[in-house]
């Protein structure tokens, strides 16, 4: 494997990382004003994110900060291209940070309420535009000879991509459910599970939608051809078997599930793109890949070393979170912030 | 308006704002996690009560700066994008270590800080705050030789139109570092001081948990006299390494229109910009000199020379940065650090002296210096940036061509009405928050005098 392709797979490693541990989080954030009864148990939900939520988005920013050293064409095309769409997710995700902090600082019921929507505004706009961002990659979207995005923001708005946009905002809600239905007690408990099992088979519609719009709306299958392969394949068991885990209770089984089918997800578009990372609808010729859009070969093997020796570090204390927070939040303890 | 100038207004905006709240965050983390430290090793619940109460301000002011911060690394793509493109190769890698080594580390432990006392014990409860104040003070060093490069391009050579590192050790040990990373944490550590001084000086006038503030008071006041002290000597070496490095820079912040051997340094100018001279000017003969070089004479350049020795240099062109600006920039920075050095030096003494209390009406000084830090913190960059106009990196690429070519004037315009309407609103509710949590006081069993406060009260 080249250095290019070891970013690539480096930076889909990232993407991975952060959809399955943000995507719960999101998921929990758009459930807080269904799931939620009162303001205890809206507590209760935030504090099964509370302390992970921070942890989680660092993952988007060390893909953003990756892309920009290792892809300086692809950031730089990217984010001045997807200008507005970014634009609102960076809003979405300033309201939806501040609320986890200030909602508690308060209680006039009425800066409560104002914060929990903020939480789920700011979490439902990201779940939905982080899949509309990713079905434009694969799709492909005008970029000129210069490297330049061409097109309007609602070029972006095509059906495939508001389809995959749909997919991951119903995907991240579902894998919310699960992990609510990990971590809590009671009440929230059962309504999270009855969540979990409604949401189970829309999600799969959406996801199989997405399935067979794909060979229409992009070129896998000429380069791919009719056979799907392995990954989307095991992405789509996982999801099928996810419904049935969640029939027999087995909650933590289903939240493997899903996190799997994510990650089945991200590798598949991957695999679509590569060796691409944006694919120009003018000309395939003008498309920016992992060499023509990436840093020196220096940048490339330096940032390399730094990542094989800190991502495992970053792994291991971050796991350890989830190790230390392993406790379900109860109505009864005394519960912070 | 173009383009190219909303997006430098963009800019300043969220930058200055993201560093509202940046430097209580670095010294804050650090004087809350020396609270612990002496909770944990003393055993005295006051300290435990410390550390909670600071560290509830400290986590409405982190958050903050954590979401500002994430528009801060995306905007380079998005206003940027042909800044991103000419230096990625260089610019983006600390960025990416920034949030590799730093970010991770500072939001994951402090995740497990606010939420993990009763989880961990004592000791490792400690040590994630520790964390979260190394995570804090790494991602300013990563952030700051970022821009160091901007200031003092080093380590790289050009090839095919773009920026291409040659020597990572050279950015990471980048000369402008040694002096730009101490003077930004610096001022992080007395700005976390001026804060608890003045919210301590508060509750002491009132008589609330007269021991819990006396004692906040005595470790700010140890702190932040260290760090100004400390901050001022920096301060000095760093206005000497601009002069060798960005000569117009220092120029332009002294008003110095024409070279001048010895060097007078400027009191008060006041200029006209359109002309570009000066209209009045007090001036103490020699000190610029002594302050540039450390003796009585040496040549320090003045503005015009330097525009025509550029001219030469990078062919026709406006290389004098705003003048006005700059020059009021350093000034306001400088002023705010002795008058802080001052009061610094008299909370030590009241520290020492054990004549901390109610009586001192002096004491409402500090509580008055609280926006002292902020507006030497904003200034000193606004100083550091403009000056370095028109480049972006510095000799190297001019702002106007940095620019995303495909980004349209009212697109710029809208997300810069939005992130200022967002931000102003979120000014106000985390002001309301601080100053109501501040007010408050710490929870419960430390109240001395006055009542107990169980829950926050009303503003």
């Amino acid at each position: 494997m080249d250095l290019n392709t070891l970013w690539f797979v480096l930076i889909a490693i990232l993407y991975i990382g952060f959809f399955i541990l943000e995507g719960f989080d999101y998921g929990v954030g758009i459930l807080l004003p269904f799931l939620g009864k009162d303001d205890q148990q809206r507590r209760q939900i935030i504090n099964t994110i509370g302390p992970f939520w921070d942890g989680n988005e660092v993952w988007l920013i060390t893909a953003g900060g990756a892309t920009f050293a290792a892809f300086p064409h692809w950031y730089a095309t990217l984010f001045s291209g997807f200008y507005l769409a970014l634009l609102l997710i960076l809003l979405a995700l300033i309201l939806r940070g501040v609320a986890f902090e200030f909602r508690s600082k308060d209680e006039n019921p009425l800066w409560r309420s104002l914060w929990d929507w903020a939480i789920f505004i700011g979490s439902a706009i990201p779940a939905l535009l982080f899949g509309v961002a990713f079905g434009n990659l694969v799709r492909g979207v005008p970029i000129d000879a210069n490297m330049q995005y061409v097109g309007t923001f609602f070029d972006l708005l095509n059906p495939y991509a508001l389809v995959a946009g749909l997919a991951s905002l119903i995907t991240f809600t579902l894998h919310g459910a699960i992990f609510l239905s990990l971590r809590t007690d009671d009440e929230v408990l059962t309504a999270a599970r009855s969540a979990a099992r409604r949401l189970w088979l829309p999600t799969v519609i959406v996801l199989a939608t997405l399935w067979v719009y794909t060979y229409f709306a992009t070129d896998i299958l000429e380069r791919l051809g009719i056979n799907p392969g392995v990954i989307p394949l095991i992405g789509m068991i996982a999801m099928l078997g996810t419904g049935y885990m969640l029939r027999r209770g087995w909650d933590g089984w289903a939240f493997v599930g899903t996190a799997i089918s994510i990650a089945a997800a991200v590798i598949t578009m991957f695999i679509i793109l590569y060796p691409r990372v944006m694919i120009s609808s003018l000309n395939p010729e003008w498309s920016l890949t992992i060499y023509n859009a990436s840093s020196s070969p220096y940048t490339l093997r330096l940032m390399a070393i730094i990542a094989v020796i800190f991502v495992p570090i970053v792994l291991g204390y971050q796991a350890w979170t989830y190790w230390v927070f392993r406790h379900r939040v109860t109505r009864e303890q005394r519960l912070e912030y | 308006m173009e383009a190219v100038t909303l997006a430098r207004w963009q800019f300043a905006i969220t930058t200055v704002y993201h560093f509202f709240f940046v430097p209580l965050t670095l010294g804050l983390s650090v004087l809350v996690a020396l609270m612990e430290t002496i909770y944990v090793r003393s055993g005295n619940e006051l300290y435990k009560q410390m550390a909670k109460f600071w560290g509830k301000l400290f986590l409405i002011n982190f958050v903050m700066g954590v979401v500002t911060g994430i528009v801060q690394e995306f905007q380079f793509g998005m206003n940027w994008s042909e800044y991103s493109r000419f230096v990625g190769d260089i610019f983006g890698v600390p960025l990416a270590i920034e949030a590799l080594l730093a970010f991770f580390l500072e939001s994951t432990f402090l995740g497990i800080w606010t939420f993990g006392w009763d989880r961990l014990s004592k000791g490792l409860h400690a040590l994630t705050i520790w964390l979260v104040a190394l995570g804090s003070n790494l991602s300013a060093l990563w952030i700051l030789i970022a821009n160091s490069f901007m200031q003092q391009p080093v380590g790289f050579i050009i090839r095919d139109g773009r920026a291409e590192m040659t020597d990572f050790s050279a950015v990471v040990l980048n000369p402008n570092i040694w002096v730009q990373f101490p003077h930004t944490v610096l001022a992080g550590f007395t700005t976390a001081a001026f804060f608890v001084l003045g919210i301590s000086a508060y509750h002491l006038l009132r008589e609330r948990h007269v021991d819990f503030f006396r004692r906040s008071f005595q470790m700010a006041s140890i702190f932040g006299a260290f760090s100004i002290v400390m901050l001022i000597f920096n301060g000095h070496s760093q206005a000497q390494h601009i002069v060798k490095i960005q000569p117009m820079k220092m120029a332009a912040a002294e008003a110095l229109w024409e070279s001048e051997d010895p060097a007078s340094f400027s009191i008060l100018t006041i200029g006209d910009l359109a002309q570009r001279r000066d209209v009045f000017a007090i001036r103490i003969p020699r000190l610029l000199s002594l302050l540039a070089y450390n003796q009585l004479s040496g040549e320090v350049k003045g503005i015009y020379d330097l525009q025509a020795e550029y001219e030469q240099l990078y062919g026709p062109g406006d290389y004098i940065p705003p003048v006005a600006i700059t020059y009021w920039s350093f000034r306001l920075m400088v002023g705010a650090g002795f008058a802080m050095l001052a009061l610094a030096l008299y909370a030590l003494f009241l520290t020492m002296g054990e004549a901390i209390n109610s009586q001192n009406r002096l004491l409402r000084a500090f509580l008055w210096a609280i926006p002292l830090p902020y507006i030497a913190n904003t200034f000193g960059w606004l100083m550091t940036e403009i000056g370095r106009a028109p480049w972006v990196v510095y000799g190297v690429m001019r702002i106007e061509d940095a620019v995303s070519p495909t980004v349209s004037t009212g697109m710029v315009l809208a997300s810069l009405i939005l992130f200022t309407l967002i931000y102003g609103l979120l000014m106000f509710a985390d002001i309301y928050l601080l100053v109501r949590f501040a007010k408050a006081g710490p929870e419960g069993e430390t109240a001395e005098t006055g009542p107990l406060v169980a829950k926050p009260a009303r503003v």
